[in-house]
């Protein structure tokens, strides 16, 4: 053959020219993996209760539940979409377990019912995008007011509590020691995330779809079902969430989780995640959401009203990003052109 | 003189949006006629003011494939400093008040436009940052503290509501914005280098626009117009606190888009999203005169905005190319349903 | 009039223009002249301020020049009719023809009636039957170039620069071309023409360059240059050497395509594709070529048709149902369609054959490799690693790794939409040798092209493709390449 004749010696190709540990070093995941350590640090000096077991246990409370809906929401924002309705999802799914125990719905039933709605949300949201054709920043700005406006619409400006004593143990339970069952979950979850991202057929096309879906079309994967099943994802986390949620508080207001898409989207692209998709590691989520639990826990022990809080999450969303930006482009002018 | 098309009527979605506002108000006029008295029709007007003026800076903002999150908060932190200037210096004039109000909107706004032009962040990653910020410095301004309607200055409260030929100052404000946005949406350079940016960025550069100014500009206006309806917002309320306008920026995106401007960016116009606005401002005034629930107010306005960004994708479709020339005596190919384009 | 002395652009991993020379004189039409990839593209953006050179100089009337962004090159008027037609969808024609540059009123705004007026003008003057009020999206494809011809001409400019302005138009709008390019001409702008068709230049053009590969080859005046010398200039040897098509053995039909029809795109289009066969689809750019095979591979619904594989009926809903038929595509926007340029290189070259790398859907990497050095192996790609972004590689590596992708599918039909466009010549020949040898083994392909001497060296039988519809379908015995550019261009009369 003509190719053969003409064709050079094969030169060998490696498969990676630098090792994987000295990728990993200079990664972004290891540079938050660096802020994280600077406020645990930070922390352990500015309060002597924050090393306490016990006490750094009741802080995981404060972001578990949120780090888990962000595992979901990073696949939907690597496959290059959004989620805003997570926190209406959670209100009403927190809603229908409510309503569930009215009837007297035992603990197991309570469950179903947040998982079964979470999923339905999920799913609504993915036919919306993928089947409909929606761009998902606007369908879940309007499944977010719809989800939450159905939680007003039964609620109003009424309560449910009364759920049952041994539901309890899915928002303040502990499985071994002073290890929650959320924080737990949130474990598993992550490992589990870790390798559906990173180690599966599923992960490998959400991330093509996210950097291309016309090429990713053309190369014969599913976008519409793949996408679809990143919210399906995202929703079932979110009503996960709820059950948590519900559980830690005991009662459900419409409010509940108000603003809670927010924190979690920082979340994701604080670990790193591009926001227009395409890439992102579940490592660099789960780093983040310690950093946002390590910041919230110490601003905390100063006593440092929520609102603060919320003001130093945002600064820190636009600085991480903002800054390597700069340093960059500092380095570049300095080289000669 | 063919017929009239009423497929190509479908397709101008403001007349299709204004048949919607016709429909909806025959509706609730078949069963409480006052509804559409005059009057109250310029009442409901009155209510949908500074989501009007609002959803124009923000429908900039789209069109230029950008968003901005932080519209609702930089109404909270402006309002916020004009309230507390004017409880703490009486005497200050208003104009003074009002050109603070607009300068920091102005400011806010350039910092969000700033870091989307400058430092090339998204714009979804940038005013989700500073609409935590914003919000923020309003309860580090103000503590916590409300400011209560005694607190305020007469003139300071009394501006909105004067009444002018008829209408109160916050309407024609609203129609003062409207027409002014109708011509630099229209006709100025930077109302169509918006459109030409969102609609191919990279024709738009071999045109020799810049992309980033455009975009930055649109960020101003937005920013300028929420400061404007920061003062708007605290003296119609009478009442300065953080959570002003919480979750208000959610309203001024679903206002543009039930009005038809594209999320994709290039396509949409003032009447548009006035009518937009205005649909919005009917429902909402509507619910408690047919005795339904005020709450019921998130789920259906959820629902409005579902259904319009359906209709409007629909319609923005790409129908593909056109290659094949109508044959002679054949009804054109053209004409007929465009396929399905890819994603 | 302008001159460029010693220009130099680097991308990464190519040099697309290495220390060229150019001179445009007053009221003469230079033709630039050189293979896809030489470099020429890379020159017109230059010279229109999208591009800055890495090195050389701009002479504008003797003064050195900088055009740091496209308002500098307009401020020095010149223009140019880009390749791809850069336009607005959504805008009016007018907007689109004055868009950058409006007329304006007193007050600063826009003064849309002139807009209107002179637009109107303008199409008048290029004979185009065009409403300036419609919107750009409802006009065809040759109606948009004659709108970015307007647009290049509504700018009071000295130098016009048309990059392939005739690839996409009949033969009657070729004419009302060549009447307006004279007029321009006559009025003393400085014209540089760039062109594949040597009838054209030979038409038109008082002198030449020739670019190869980034450098100036040869230039002169038209009247004294040969086409032989041309051609030899352009691809550094003699033709016939170029395409080494290995005559293999037709088999037994893979592809039939009977009465295939899209509502807007390509109408009522039959053939059969064979074993070891080598299809051409030629015609005009913008003529249904690409839409046709995307229709085959899934991506576009057919309204009418059918198509059978190996004699039996398929229905192909998806680029999924076409592979799982046998038929792939490897289509002509490599960065947009054909590769994920993010990605290493081994994740593409497995993107379309997952199920094979992966057991239950967990995907075992040292196989994945394997199969992307399997075929880095065989097309000799040039890389540092197998881990590389594909985005970094050159066009024709970039390429190989798209076609590596779907032979790793073990297909049994391939498409291959402008296979060698923007790609450097000693690419190409390894593409085409390929090519050959993907026929020899028994694959039917199907080759899109709009390079007539690439289609007259490759294809057994040539489809030719006008507005969408058939024009004609000629067997390679004999063929020229004056029956195939009238077919396409719908010019069955009179010789020049």
């Amino acid at each position: 053959m003509t190719i053969e004749a003409s064709a050079p010696a094969f030169r060998t190709i490696p498969d990676r020219l630098h090792g994987r540990w000295r990728a990993l070093a200079g990664s972004w995941e290891a540079l938050l993996l660096g802020v994280a350590a600077t406020i645990f640090v930070a922390d352990a000096l500015a309060s002597p209760y924050f090393l306490d077991l016990t006490n750094l246990s009741d802080a995981t409370f404060t972001f578990t539940e949120k780090a888990i809906v962000a595992l979901a929401m990073a696949f939907v924002i690597v496959a290059g979409e959004i989620d805003l309705s997570v926190g209406g999802t959670i209100a009403l799914a927190s809603t229908a377990m409510g309503a569930a125990a009215q009837t007297g719905a035992g603990t197991a039933e309570l469950v179903g019912v947040g998982l079964a709605v979470g999923a339905a949300c999920g799913l609504f949201n993915g036919f919306l995008v993928a089947r409909v054709g929606l761009p998902s920043i606007v369908a879940t700005i309007g499944t977010m007011s719809l989800y939450r406006g159905i939680s007003y619409l039964v609620l109003g400006d009424t309560v449910y509590n009364g759920y049952p004593d041994s539901f309890g143990f899915f928002g303040q339970g502990y499985v071994w020691g002073v290890l929650s069952f959320e924080f737990a979950s949130f474990g598993l979850l992550a490992v589990l995330a870790g390798i559906v991202l990173h180690r599966t057929t599923f992960g490998r096309a959400v991330r093509a779809i996210g950097n291309n879906p016309f090429a990713a079309r053309f190369s014969g994967l599913r976008v519409e079902r793949i996408r679809g099943v990143a919210f399906l994802l995202t929703g079932l986390a979110a009503g996960l969430a709820a059950v948590m949620l519900t559980a830690r508080l005991g009662s459900t207001r419409p409010s509940i989780a108000l603003g809670w898409e927010l924190d979690i989207v920082t979340i994701v692209v604080l670990g790193g995640v591009n926001i227009q998709g395409g890439a992102g590691t579940i490592p660099g989520v789960v780093i983040a959401a310690l950093v946002m639990g390590l910041v919230t826990t110490g601003l905390g022990l100063l006593n440092v009203p929520g609102i603060i809080m919320s003001i130093v999450v945002g600064a820190m969303l636009i600085a991480v990003i903002t800054l390597p930006i700069l340093a960059r482009r500092l380095l570049h002018r300095r080289k000669p052109a | 003189m063919p017929g009239f098309d009423l497929r190509a009527a479908l397709r101008h979605r403001e007349l299709l949006l204004a048949a919607a506002i016709a429909v909806l108000l025959g509706a609730i006029a078949a069963r409480f006629p006052g509804f559409v008295a005059p009057a109250n029709l310029f009442g409901v007007f009155n209510d949908s003011a500074i989501l009007i003026v609002m959803a124009l800076g923000q429908a900039a903002v789209i069109l230029t494939r950008s968003i901005d999150l932080s519209v609702a908060a930089n109404v909270a932190l402006t309002g916020m400093v004009v309230a507390l200037l004017d409880a703490h210096h009486p005497g200050l004039p208003l104009a003074l008040l009002i050109g603070v109000a607009l300068l920091q909107g102005l400011g806010l706004g350039a910092i969000n436009g700033w870091f989307v032009w400058k430092v090339g962040i998204p714009p979804i990653v940038v005013t989700l940052g500073t609409l935590t910020i914003y919000r923020g410095l309003a309860f580090v301004l103000s503590g916590g503290a409300w400011i209560n309607s005694f607190q305020f200055s007469q003139s300071f409260l009394a501006l909105p509501r004067a009444v002018v030929l008829g209408l109160p100052v916050l309407s024609w404000i609203a129609v003062a914005v409207v027409a002014v946005m109708a011509v630099v949406f229209g006709r100025s350079p930077v109302g169509r280098a918006w459109y030409a940016v969102g609609g191919n960025p990279t024709a738009a550069v071999y045109a020799g626009i810049d992309a980033g100014r455009a975009r930055f500009l649109a960020f101003c206006l937005s920013g300028l117009l929420s400061g404007l309806c920061g003062y708007l917002w605290v003296s119609r309320y009478a009442v300065a606190y953080v959570d002003v306008a919480s979750g208000f920026e959610l309203d001024v995106i679903a206002a543009c888009v039930i009005g038809g401007v594209s999320i994709a960016g290039g396509i949409g116009t003032v009447w548009g999203t006035l009518l937009g606005a205005l649909f919005l401002g009917i429902i909402k005034n509507a619910l408690p005169v047919i005795a339904v629930s005020p709450f019921a107010q998130m789920a259906i306005s959820g629902a409005v905005i579902i259904a319009a960004v359906t209709l409007n994708t629909r319609a923005e479709r790409k129908a593909g190319r056109i290659i094949l020339r109508p044959v002679a005596g054949l009804p054109g190919r053209a004409d007929r349903a465009p396929a399905r384009a890819t994603p | 009039m302008l001159r460029l002395s010693r220009i130099s652009k680097h991308f990464p991993g190519v040099k697309a223009l290495d220390g060229v020379d150019l001179e445009l004189r007053a009221g003469r039409v230079t033709a630039l002249i050189g293979e896809n990839g030489a470099g020429k593209s890379t020159l017109v953006k230059i010279l229109t301020g999208i591009y800055r050179p890495d090195g050389g100089e701009i002479l504008v009337e003797g003064q050195p020049v900088r055009f740091d962004a496209p308002e500098d090159a307009q401020a020095a008027r010149i223009t140019a009719i880009h390749q791809e037609t850069v336009l607005f969808d959504e805008l009016s024609v007018a907007e689109n023809i004055y868009l950058g540059h409006t007329p304006r009123t007193r007050l600063g705004l826009v003064n849309w009636a002139a807009v209107q007026a002179r637009a109107a003008a303008l199409l008048f003057g290029l004979d185009a039957p065009i409403r300036p009020r419609t919107l750009l999206k409802n006009l065809s494809i040759a109606q948009r170039h004659l709108v970015a011809i307007a647009r290049a001409l509504s700018v009071d400019s000295t130098v016009v620069i048309m990059d392939e302005p005739t690839a996409a138009l009949s033969h009657k709008e070729v004419e009302d071309l060549f009447r307006i390019l004279a007029r321009l001409k006559a009025s003393g702008k400085a014209i540089l023409f760039i062109s594949h068709k040597f009838e054209e230049l030979h038409r038109i053009a008082d002198d030449y360059v020739v670019f190869r590969d980034g450098r100036t080859v040869g230039s002169g005046t038209m009247a004294e240059a040969s086409h032989d010398n041309l051609v030899r200039l352009m691809v550094g040897r003699s033709v016939d050497q170029v395409f080494p098509k290995v005559p293999a053995p037709i088999g037994a039909p893979v592809l039939e395509v009977r009465g295939y029809s899209h509502p807007t795109e390509f109408d009522d289009i039959s053939f059969t594709l064979r074993r070891g066969e080598i299809l051409g689809v030629y015609g005009l750019v913008g003529a249904g070529r690409s839409e046709l095979c995307q229709s085959l591979f899934g991506i576009t619904r057919p309204s009418a048709g059918t198509v059978a594989v190996e004699g039996r009926p398929v229905r192909i809903r998806s680029a999924r149902d076409a592979v799982a038929a046998g038929i792939v595509y490897v289509p002509e926007e490599r960065g947009r369609h054909g590769a994920v340029l993010a990605m290493p290189i081994f994740e593409n070259v497995t993107l379309g054959s997952l199920g094979t790398v992966s057991r239950r859907g967990f995907l075992k990497t040292a196989e994945e490799f394997r199969l992307a050095r399997h075929y880095a192996e065989r097309f000799d790609l040039r890389a540092a690693s197998l881990s590389q972004p594909v985005g970094t590689l050159s066009g024709g590596n970039q390429q190989k790794v798209v076609i590596g992708k779907w032979l790793a599918t073990n297909p049994k039909v391939i498409m291959l939409d402008e296979p060698t466009k923007g790609i450097d010549v000693g690419s190409k020949s390894a593409v085409h040798a390929f090519m050959s040898e993907l026929a020899g083994q028994g694959l039917a392909v199907l080759m899109v092209s709009s390079e007539l001497p690439e289609i007259l060296g490759m294809a057994d039988r040539v489809l030719v493709m006008r507005e969408g519809r058939m024009a004609g379908l000629y067997e390679r015995e004999g063929l020229t390449a004056e029956t195939l550019v009238q077919a396409a261009t719908g010019n069955t009369g009179v010789r020049h």
